[in-house]
């Protein structure tokens, strides 16, 4: 009995699985297909970068595994229970001081009131915020708003955390040092990521593995593992070479849709 | 600073491992794009928002005051504004200043209070039930196009000359403006809002008391100032219209009695202090919360 355990615990080595996943909208005779037979799983601990030009479907897959959506055939599995959602807005609360919107996700968990203060002020100490707490959301800056939304989606302990072009609205200096510090996050939580960018470089710079996907309908085109060491630096050449070769990749796949 | 020291920080910022190097080029972006707010210092509050409504006021006394010396219509037909303030004078003097406006007052809060309870339901369903909105919505808001006046026949023909008369008039105005506001504050919340709370597990009733509620909340306070509006506006109408002894003399009333003594200064002074009240109310109690929900929000900062 232990041992059966014990083996299907090892074959269910996964943070995300997502089995021959199609998603289309409107009604079945005239649906629009988004997303066409995706197959993919997400290593406990790994990070992966969703990519792809616009039209692949990225938000919608992202949707169907943090929950908000349902795919029309195929399996989505996410053993550690559910996936935290991080939006390319922000989307902290504005009524709720920074430290209050992570206290209301650990509240919405179920944390005890007395611990809730404590476990907020780690989470902004996390993301380099410890004297962020009672500060209203419209008095920080839009990296300080991402950092809070990430320590927000870190308050619900999920083991997946799903990320929609976080960083898209940003300064690249920002997004630059918001990078290094995910990559920092990611190392001391062991997380899972499932990052979707249309930014070849920022998925190069921060993914073990990057995923392409084509448009229109969304499917798999191709996949790059990658050994580059971390801490990576976004214009080191290593980044760029790999860049370079991804891009070409995108581009034929933003080409075939020229006949059409 | 020597060109050594700075040759040497080139180079500690050039190592890509250091986690500090992060960490203070991240506090020193922190610090550049975090804004400072001042308040408004005193004085500009007075010279900017206090001075002009006292200016108007002034102006408004001062042709009223050049009308009454042309003798533009009989001393009794268009007294002075010392008259009206005389009459205000005489009623505080008889002390019954105070009770007039608390029969008024008492019923009008109360009123308004049953309308919030009332309405912030219907408001609810309104807006988050498809069917309830698709029937009653539209009525909802036509309502509001309806004098309360026109619900006092009515409502003395149902409840004869009694409170229950008044408090069905006032409810008939201020529930439909209460119950729009907060359909209209839940309009106008953000979609992101509500999919961020899902993602959080803030689903159910559990999602409208965290986010849906807090979010429309801008709305609904000003749904529920134009609701006080509509309850103080249909009390008067009310009280003018179903004034009996037996309800006791509220400021609806006492312009009516005014009116039936010919007494035009009397009347003047009842309708101030209609004024005075409505707009008191407003300006004490549902101006600053208005204000601090917005300021906290970041939604004040913009327009001053």
């Amino acid at each position: 009995m232990t041992t059966l355990l014990t083996e299907s615990s090892t074959m269910v080595e996964t943070a995300v699985r997502l089995d021959h996943v199609t998603k289309s909208f409107g009604r079945s005779a005239a649906a629009h297909v988004v997303l066409d037979d995706i197959s993919l799983n997400v290593a406990p601990g790994e990070f992966v970068c969703l990519l792809g030009a616009s039209g692949c479907g990225k938000s919608t897959l992202l949707n169907l595994v943090a929950g908000l959506d349902q795919p029309t055939t195929g399996t989505i599995d996410v053993p550690g229970g559910h996936a935290a959602l991080m939006f390319q807005e922000h989307a902290l609360f504005p009524w709720l001081t920074a430290g209050q919107n992570i206290e209301l996700a650990l509240r919405l968990r179920r944390v005890p009131r007395g611990e809730r203060r404590a476990e907020a002020q780690r989470l902004l100490e996390l993301v380099r915020l410890g004297g962020a707490h009672g500060k209203r959301v419209h008095e920080l800056s839009g990296g300080m708003r991402q950092r809070v939304a990430m320590a927000r989606a870190l308050a619900q302990d999920a083991k997946v955390l799903l990320m929609d072009e976080p960083f898209a609205a940003l300064d690249a200096i920002t997004r630059d040092v918001l990078h290094e510090e995910l990559i920092q996050i990611w190392n001391e939580t062991g997380v899972s990521v499932l990052f979707v960018t249309h930014n070849v470089r920022e998925a190069v710079r921060l993914a073990q593995r990057v995923v392409l996907l084509s448009s229109r309908p969304g499917r798999i085109a191709q996949e790059w593992t990658i050994d580059l060491p971390q801490p990576r630096r976004i214009e080191s050449s290593g980044v760029a070479d790999l860049a370079v070769e991804i891009t070409d990749q995108l581009r034929g796949e933003i080409r075939r849709h020229v006949q059409h | 600073m020597s060109s050594t020291d700075l040759i040497k920080t080139a180079a500690v910022l050039t190592d890509p491992s250091s986690a500090t190097d992060v960490a203070s080029v991240g506090a020193g972006l922190d610090a550049l794009e975090t804004e400072t707010v001042e308040r408004t210092p005193l004085r500009q509050v007075l010279t900017g928002k206090v001075l002009p409504p006292l200016i108007a006021i002034a102006l408004v006394l001062l042709v009223w005051e050049l009308a009454f010396l042309a003798h533009l219509k009989r001393a009794d037909l268009l007294p002075s504004p010392l008259d009206v303030w005389n009459s205000l004078h005489d009623q505080w003097l008889q002390g019954t200043i105070g009770s007039t406006i608390w029969t008024s007052l008492s019923r009008g809060v109360l009123g308004f209070l049953i309308s919030v309870v009332i309405g912030t339901p219907i408001g609810l369903v309104v807006a988050k039930v498809k069917p309830v909105r698709a029937a009653i919505g539209p009525i909802l808001s036509g309502l509001q196009s309806i004098p309360s006046v026109a619900w006092v026949p009515a409502a003395v023909i149902w409840f004869g000359l009694s409170n229950a008369t008044i408090y069905a008039v006032v409810l008939l105005g201020a529930v439909p403006s209460i119950a729009n506001g907060l359909v209209a504050g839940v309009d106008q919340v953000q979609p992101i809002y509500l999919r961020a709370g899902r993602t959080l597990g803030a689903t159910g009733l559990r999602g409208i008391w965290h986010v849906l509620l807090p979010a429309a909340l801008p709305g609904y306070i000003a749904g529920l100032k134009q609701g006080w509006a509509f309850s103080w506006r249909s009390l008067m109408a009310a009280e003018l219209i179903a004034s009996s002894p037996a309800l006791g003399l509220g400021l609806g009333a006492q312009l009516e009695f005014s009116r039936e003594n010919l007494d035009m200064s009397g009347v003047l002074a009842t309708i101030i202090l209609i004024l005075v009240v409505g707009i008191g109310i407003e300006l004490l109690i549902f101006n600053p919360i208005e204000r601090r929900v917005l300021r906290s929000r970041g939604l004040l900062t913009a327009r001053r």
